[in-house]
């Protein structure tokens, strides 16, 4: 009897003696060298997997990241420069920072500013959606209103409005991750520049259409009327295609776009003080009417020259 | 009762031919047209008239942008008034020319008689040509230009040519009024196409539903043959009544027995088909000179005063033709171009009719309410109706979790003809159709990328 115990735990201790040996030479041999510093870098990031670094994820991130020569194309915006600073910390290199970006909805086109035209009764889907049709109101750049973005958001920074039928971003949570932007059909939403203590200007709207028919379809929308244009001093407006683009590295928050614009599509937000649309009204008018003497003047100059 | 069809899948849905005894109709000119460039699959066609331009009916105002494209002709005589871009029927701004009527006043050379001609030219270059010229372009509801159709690639032969008459979408009628009505014309313009791939065989497809269409082509056919011996070879076969056997694919399999593979074309399998209509403005090409300037169009719906069959000319607005008919029904919710099966909604009734608009039709709330989706419960009754042997069930999940663009096409999303049949089957009324269409386009994408950067790679 205690033979036969014996015998039982001596075969078994020697069969895992063996195994052992087998495994620890199969490790051995089949053994994946990898950086270490992939792992350290991985345990630094924000671990969401989002992909909004271009990657499918935080290790692929990594991976890249200790493969790049430098850190110029390799950037983690959810983390952002605080993330990157000790990325480049255990990897020795030097970071270009960036400035935090944001997600920002171009659609001003409320449900009373942009009237229905049709139901749609299909699959609420926005990508569906606009490969069927223009969509259910007369503008065919606005948003669709089925909720792409708010689905594809993985930070909960994204949710529909039931009063406008627009998205809205909450800016405490989106990452800049850039999901929205790519989910939107429509290419609605766009990441831009924080902007010093959260003050941005943007033109709501990408409306591409001539004036009369955008005025017809939205009454919040660009209708390329071109004051904006005419009126910024920084050459920070775009005008393209019927259509207004304020550029971010160019603005100097003077809001003077925002009191001009006949239909109130550009939006200054998280400016400390509300906006006073007459006095900057009354500041252009004395700029322009001194312009236009110093023009006079100079008109009248140049024949002395020849004389 | 013919028993023959295609083998796999399909549905039966209601008839519904409610304006099958409406004699086709010259509608009036309207005041106004707008002639679309992008008429056809393919590039848009460009325009070689200018603003303030005199035109004339037949005139072509548009020239082919590639080569596949087709000319486009104005359908009424008058003054160019704009060339700019408009919303069409889905509400998307397309460029169209607009033309402000002043009389009917045809150009030269063109036959505006009734007489029919039987006698038609052997050279079958002479006739492509005429086709090319005419901006015929394939009137089923693809618009594949049809000169490129019938100009089949080095190496393949054509073994037979199908007459597609089977319009098995419900509601529609104006094939089945054609083939009674100017049966003889579409005879003739199947023989001339005939002519063109130099083919024996020649067959008019119709489906049982329609007897008299059936007996009526077989007697027109009887009398040509006596007339002359071009019209050997060509026959009419009735078909079972199966939605979709109108499908390209689907006919050949019920006429030739003959199965088109994955990304291939009926020409792959010796088949070219054509639909009554075209072979009518074929006809109308090659016999009369007279390009596509107007098409039948089915105005229907159990909600609408008036059923009726109307040649229409090319660009008429929407809203005259309901106006001419006795106006909008109030209690209309939708208004489809096309059968209920395949058609679009149309988004903006001030567009213009196309080449390619077979039906205007009328439904109720009633009609088109969808219901509340519920969960697929793998029934399995998608896959049994689609005929193109997909599984409708399985490509709808991979749709919806994203990023599946691969296995999707491993499990042939880019075959799907779009007929309807899976989401019509559906017991859980899940939009498998809406889903489906949307990642083909993005996996068609993909491939059309591929083999761009296959080409370039090669050059």
């Amino acid at each position: 009897m205690s033979t036969t115990i014996i015998w039982t735990i001596a075969i078994i201790a020697l069969l895992g003696l063996v195994l052992a040996v087998v495994l620890y030479l199969v490790a051995e041999r089949f053994k994946v060298v990898e950086d270490p510093r992939i792992d350290e870098v991985e345990k630094v990031m924000p671990g969401a997997n989002c992909g909004g670094c271009g990657f499918a994820g935080c290790r692929a991130f990594a991976d890249a990241a200790v493969k790049a020569p430098n850190l110029d194309n390799n950037y983690c915006p959810v983390g952002g420069n605080e993330v990157m600073k000790k990325v480049a910390a255990i990897l020795g290199y030097e970071i270009k920072e960036k400035a935090p970006m944001v997600a920002v909805v171009r659609c001003n086109g409320s449900c009373e500013a942009r009237p229905r035209t049709n139901d749609y009764d299909g699959y609420a889907s926005c990508r569906v959606k606009a490969a069927l049709y223009s969509g259910d109101t007369g503008c065919s750049f606005g948003c669709l209103g089925c909720g792409d973005c708010v689905s594809a958001c993985q930070f909960g920074a994204l949710s529909m409005d039931p009063a406008t039928g627009l998205p809205v971003v909450d800016e405490s949570k989106c990452t800049a991750c850039g999901a929205c932007a790519k989910a939107c059909p429509k290419a609605i939403i766009e990441l831009r520049p924080k902007g010093p203590r959260g003050m941005r200007m943007y033109v709501s709207c990408v409306n591409k259409d001539k004036g009369p028919s955008v005025k017809q379809a939205c009454a919040n929308a660009c209708i390329g009327c071109g004051i904006c244009f005419k009126t910024c001093q920084h050459g920070a407006i775009v005008f393209e295609n019927n259509v207004a683009y304020i550029d971010p590295a160019k603005c100097k928050f003077c809001r003077e776009c925002e009191a001009m614009c006949p239909t109130g599509a550009i939006h200054g937000v998280n400016f400390p003080k509300p906006i006073d649309k007459d006095a900057i009204k009354a500041r252009i008018k004395e700029r322009n009417a001194k312009a236009a003497e110093a023009a006079k003047a100079a008109a009248a100059e140049p024949k002395k020259e020849e004389a | 009762m013919s028993r023959r069809t295609f083998s796999m899948g399909g549905v039966h849905p209601a008839d519904n031919k409610i304006s099958r005894d409406c004699k086709i109709e010259v509608l009036p000119i309207p005041e106004t047209v707008y002639i679309h460039l992008g008429q056809h699959i393919g590039a848009p066609a460009k325009p070689i008239v200018a603003v303030g331009d005199k035109v004339k009916v037949g005139q072509p105002v548009a020239e082919p942008g590639g080569f596949v494209s087709a000319y486009i002709h104005s359908s009424v005589s008058g003054t160019v008034k704009s060339i700019a871009p408009r919303k069409d029927l889905a509400g998307n701004p397309q460029m169209c020319i607009e033309i402000a009527v002043e009389g009917d006043e045809w150009l030269e050379g063109i036959d505006t008689t009734d007489t029919v001609i039987t006698d038609f030219p052997d050279d079958a270059k002479t006739s492509l040509e005429k086709i090319k010229a005419a901006g015929i372009v394939g009137l089923g509801g693809a618009t594949f230009p049809t000169h490129v159709k019938l100009t089949p690639p080095p190496g393949k032969k054509c073994d037979m040519l199908i007459i597609n008459g089977c319009e098995c979408e419900p509601y529609l009628t104006s094939d089945f009024r054609t083939l009674l009505e100017k049966g003889e014309q579409v005879a003739i313009g199947a023989a001339i196409i005939k002519n063109v791939l130099g083919v024996d065989k020649a067959t008019i497809a119709i489906e049982d539903n329609k007897p008299e269409a059936i007996k009526h082509m077989n007697e027109v056919l009887a009398n040509l043959r006596k007339i002359s011996s071009k019209y050997a070879g060509i026959s009419v076969m009735s078909l079972m009544k199966k939605y979709p056997e109108g499908g390209e694919k689907q006919l050949i399999d019920a006429v030739m027995h003959r199965q088109v593979a994955s990304g291939g074309l009926p020409i792959d399998v010796g088949a070219v088909v054509q639909n009554v209509a075209t072979a009518l403005a074929v006809y109308d090409a090659v016999q009369k000179n007279k390009p596509i300037i107007d098409n039948s169009v089915t105005v229907t719906g159990e909600c609408f005063p008036k059923q009726a069959n109307l040649l229409v000319r090319v660009g008429t607005p929407l809203r005259y033709i309901i106006d001419y008919l006795g106006g909008m029904p109030a209690d209309a919710a939708k208004v489809i171009s096309g059968g209920p099966m395949m058609g679009k909604a149309i988004a903006n009734l001030d567009a213009a009719t196309l080449k390619g608009t077979s039906a205007l039709l009328f439904l109720t709330k009633k009609q088109t309410a969808r219901g509340k989706e519920g969960n697929c419960i793998r029934c399995g009754k998608c896959a049994e109706a689609c005929p193109m042997g997909l599984e409708p069930f399985l490509l709808n999940r991979l749709s919806r979790a994203g990023g599946m663009l691969d296995q999707l096409e491993k499990n042939a999303v880019q075959d799907c003809i779009e007929c309807g049949c899976c989401l019509y089957s559906c017991p859980a009324n899940i939009p498998l159709l809406d889903v489906i269409r949307q990642s083909k386009a993005q996996v068609m994408g993909v491939i059309k990328a591929r083999a761009a950067a296959a080409a370039a790679a090669k050059k």
